[in-house]
């Protein structure tokens, strides 16, 4: 591995390290200005410009709070919960192609950070430990309410994996792949995976509302029955951490979904450009869909009441499995038509 | 039996649709509507650069008013005392001395007059009562305070003075009064 991966790689790391952080931060500004808007409101506008400075005046009054840790609490655990959600939420960042390769001081540079060739089997086993985070977290604060949001986040996240993956392996039959590149690199232009299954995404979609804990399925830490749910006893930065790994999970699905069903970087007329010029629209492009994603989610959250907790496993197991079964089934016996096996 | 208003609604539990047990629909319409509200204009008045414009009949903070001589209107009539529904004036009336002329307008003054703020109710009521146009709510505010006593307005705070007399022009023309 020569020097100049070496840095190329790193840079990387770093910018999307930021750019993720950087994002996460104004998604909470944003959800919140959004909230506002539609309870006709104006939302914050105090900090700086339109109240552009409000996270920062956000993260600075988290960190100078105090930081407490309850008696009976298991310390270690407790400390070790929130680290577990964002680095887990942080990491599937990893393997999202964010745009075409691009080309500076001569090296073609591939924007994506590590082209695994399993990324999708990655992204589920990343996302899956990301529920350990609000379990350990829920677990160790010695809390009836946290374990109650523990057990309902865990309980929510097998019933919503089960469905997510088997509506991933409709796009996985439909690629071929399961490498994230080919899957993008497939959606070619228009191309994209949404109109060949819409039932798969909006079962997907239901399903990282789900996976990110974000409402209508935010059981695990509904203020209206759990206090806080898993993060009852979480203060100061940690709870800080916990918060913040919602938003940057929430704007890694949404990239996650701009590339499966919406071609990530793809747009309509991508062919009359090359080189760096078609790979900053290609960036400009998932980002304007991630974002698009990020804005729906908040939507949602805004619009639509609590599940109940039958409600939930009762969309999760009767409904969105069999669904999204059925959906296979069918997808796998038209390719297979199609390819003549019959 | 008969119904007064269209307000009654029958109850019915008939089994859902399969449209509307998908939900989705219901949802649909449901973002249409918040999207409706991130579109409209927000009403919120942003307070300390932008002052809420009272409508011209508001009623706040008595002033007892000076003639155009600077004397003082109110003749300790009690009117607006026995008008008030709070009970929330008193006054004690005194006579005017010679060399008081420019002071009082007529022969008979109010020595003290105290209005309790926590007590009125700004019905408006003590300024229909009084004959002799002396008694009238403004457009401004009471301010807060610390101590219930420091609410008992007494002439110092009520009775304007001529460097900075107090406009009531306003709310009298608007009014179903007519000017005066």
């Amino acid at each position: 591995m020569d020097t100049a991966l070496l840095i190329e790689k790193f840079s990387l790391v770093v910018i999307v390290f930021l750019i993720s952080l950087g994002v996460a931060a104004y998604s909470t500004y944003f959800e919140r200005k959004l909230a506002a808007w539609i309870q006709d409101r104006i939302g914050p506008d105090r900090a700086g410009p339109f109240g552009l400075l409000q996270p920062i005046a956000d993260g600075v009054k988290m960190f100078m709070k105090e930081d407490f840790i309850p008696k009976n609490s298991d310390k270690w655990l407790f400390i070790i919960g929130p680290g577990i959600s964002m680095f887990t939420a942080l990491i599937t960042s990893t393997i999202i192609p964010w745009g075409p390769p691009i080309e500076i001081f001569g090296r073609q540079i591939e924007l994506q950070i590590a082209d695994f060739n399993i990324g999708i089997l990655f992204i589920f086993g990343v996302v899956s430990i990301g529920v350990y985070g609000i379990m350990i977290g829920g677990w160790a604060s010695n809390n009836k309410y946290s374990l109650f949001g523990a057990i309902r986040a865990s309980s929510q996240m097998i019933s919503y994996e089960l469905a997510m993956g088997i509506s991933l392996i409709t796009i996985i039959l439909l690629t071929g792949s399961l490498s994230l590149t080919d899957i993008v690199k497939s959606q070619h232009g228009m191309n994209w995976n949404i109109f060949y299954q819409p039932v798969c995404f909006l079962i997907f979609f239901i399903c990282s509302l789900a996976e990110t804990n974000r409402a209508p399925f935010d059981l695990a830490e509904c203020e209206s029955e759990l206090v806080g749910g898993y993060h009852t006893e979480y203060s100061s930065m940690k709870l800080g951490l916990f918060l913040f790994a919602e938003y940057v999970s929430m704007f890694i699905s949404s990239a996650l979904m701009a590339i499966l069903f919406f071609g990530g970087y793809n747009f309509p007329g991508m062919d009359y450009f090359d080189g760096n010029t078609l790979a900053i629209l290609g960036v400009l492009a998932f980002f304007t869909k991630t974002f698009l994603f990020i804005f729906v989610f908040m939507w949602i959250r805004w619009t639509i009441p609590r599940f109940r907790f039958d409600q939930l496993m009762h969309l999760g197991w009767k409904t969105l499995i069999p669904a999204a079964i059925i959906n296979m089934l069918i997808t796998a016996i038209v390719i297979a038509f199609h390819k003549g096996w019959f | 039996m008969e119904s007064f208003t269209n307000r009654k609604k029958v109850v019915s539990d008939k089994p859902m649709t399969f449209i509307e047990k998908l939900y989705l629909p219901a949802i649909f319409s449901g973002m249409m509507i918040t999207m409706k509200h991130i579109l409209t204009r927000k009403k919120t008045i942003k307070y300390p650069e932008e002052i809420r414009v009272f409508a011209p009949v508001y009623r706040g903070q008595h002033v007892l008013k000076r003639d155009e001589e600077g004397r003082e209107n109110c003749t300790a009539c009690g009117l607006c005392a026995v008008a008030c529904p709070a009970e929330a004036i008193t006054m004690v009336a005194d006579e005017r001395k010679r060399g008081e002329e420019n002071l009082y307008r007529e022969e008979k003054y109010a020595s003290t007059y105290e209005i309790n703020m926590l007590r009125c109710i700004f019905c408006g009521l003590c300024e229909e009562a009084c004959p002799k146009e002396a008694i009238f709510l403004t457009d401004r505010i009471v301010p807060t305070e610390f101590e219930r006593a420091n609410f008992i307005y007494g002439k110092d705070k009520l009775v304007e003075s001529m460097e900075d007399r107090i406009d009531i022009s306003l709310r009298q023309n608007t009014g179903k009064r007519g000017a005066i």
